[in-house]
């Protein structure tokens, strides 16, 4: 026994004031790197599960229709809305958004604009088909189907 | 007294400043979201002329892998009722990879499969003639009451059956081939091997409006 207490006779202590530090720089790296919404929704979002997603390789081209309840169901009534860029829009409107869009995009990559659909899992074909139509009549054909991967 | 303590050597205690940090770190952990932009990414066909109807493509009925699904979410596969999608895909699989009727480019395109799919490959003269243009074409028609879910759970299990195929065919995992991008030279190369002569051939038809909503 005295053998070990022989060792334990200095005491030691571990400088912890570099550890706040050490934290700073964590919780600078997760504010730098995450990004806020930055948009409010205004239509309720639970995506549909999927498995075989693919991921865009330019972000800037993508462009996003959120379908869904509206949130406030008092104002704008039970039945699933459009939300582009902030506003509720009718599904008659998605021509001049996606002209609107196609503006803002540099002449070479009009053509390769892509709609994010971020449609709720609750909503029926039928909207969801009034719109690719629509997307078709704005040549916008690049739809993707935004989905949460499935675990299994 | 004051002064006796501005005297004293007194260091701020610092060891709850990590507390506080750590308390900061976990809030923006919890409130950010990570945007993701990962999706079923599908082709819309043009916009019709209305003063030129579509054009009459001859398929033949032995061609088209038909799903019906209706408002209450049942599927209709090839004229077989189904509750579930179970086994969905690799029907799909087995039918796109059939070679009943193979014309030349056919048969060139069956002798550069690799073995393994090759086993798979079958000559069922009643199911598709041939994988690519002009072949097997999936088809999906919904209601407009269907669930969106559901689609794209169909959907989804057809494009799994594509990308099984283009990925055993570069000898990679599924996952691995979903995750090539066209950025980097060696991987376009592989995923345009992948799909080469196979394009995906899916039709999604207009929902019809009976019984719905």
């Amino acid at each position: 026994m005295a053998k070990f207490k022989k060792k334990t006779n200095t005491k030691e202590n571990i400088p912890t004031s570099a550890l706040p530090d050490i934290i700073f720089m964590l919780l600078f790296f997760f504010m730098v790197t995450t990004v806020l919404r930055d948009q409010e929704l205004l239509v309720e979002q639970k995506l549909p599960q999927a498995t075989q997603l693919q991921k865009m390789e330019k972000k800037s081209l993508i462009k996003y229709l959120f379908v869904g309840k509206p949130k406030n169901t008092a104002l704008y009534g039970t039945e699933p809305r459009i939300q582009a860029n902030d506003v509720l829009i009718n599904t008659s409107d998605i021509l001049l958004w996606v002209s609107q869009e196609k503006d803002k995009l540099s002449e070479v990559e009009r053509d390769q604009i892509t709609v994010s659909m971020k449609a709720d899992r609750e909503v029926k074909m039928g909207p969801i088909s009034d719109i690719q139509f629509e997307l078709r009549e704005a040549d916008a054909r690049k739809l993707m189907y935004a989905s949460v991967g499935r675990v299994e | 007294m004051a002064g006796k303590r501005s005297r004293m050597v007194q260091e701020v205690n610092a060891g709850s400043m990590a507390d506080i940090a750590f308390l900061l770190l976990i809030f923006f952990l919890v409130t950010t979201t990570i945007a993701s932009d990962k999706g079923i990414l599908n082709i819309l066909p043009p916009k019709q002329d209305p003063n030129q109807p579509p054009p009459e493509v001859e398929l033949n009925e032995r061609n088209i892998f038909n799903i019906l699904i209706n408002a209450n979410d049942q599927l209709l596969i090839e004229g077989e009722f189904r509750d579930n999608t179970e086994g969905l895909s690799a029907d799909i699989k087995k039918f796109i990879l059939n070679f009943g009727r193979p014309d030349e480019d056919a048969m060139s395109l069956f002798n550069s499969l690799p073995a393994s799919l090759r086993s798979q490959a079958e000559a069922d003269p009643n199911s598709s003639d041939y994988p690519g243009a002009g072949g097997a074409v999936v088809s999906i028609k919904t209601n407009r009451g269907t669930s969106y879910e559901r689609y794209l759970e169909v959907l989804d299990l057809v494009k799994k059956a594509y990308f099984d195929i283009y990925a055993e065919r570069v000898g990679i995992t599924t996952d691995q081939y979903r995750a090539l991008s066209s950025r980097d030279a060696a991987e376009k190369e592989l995923m345009d091997r992948g799909k080469e002569g196979i394009p995906m051939a899916i039709s999604i038809a207009e929902p019809d409006k009976i019984g719905s909503e």
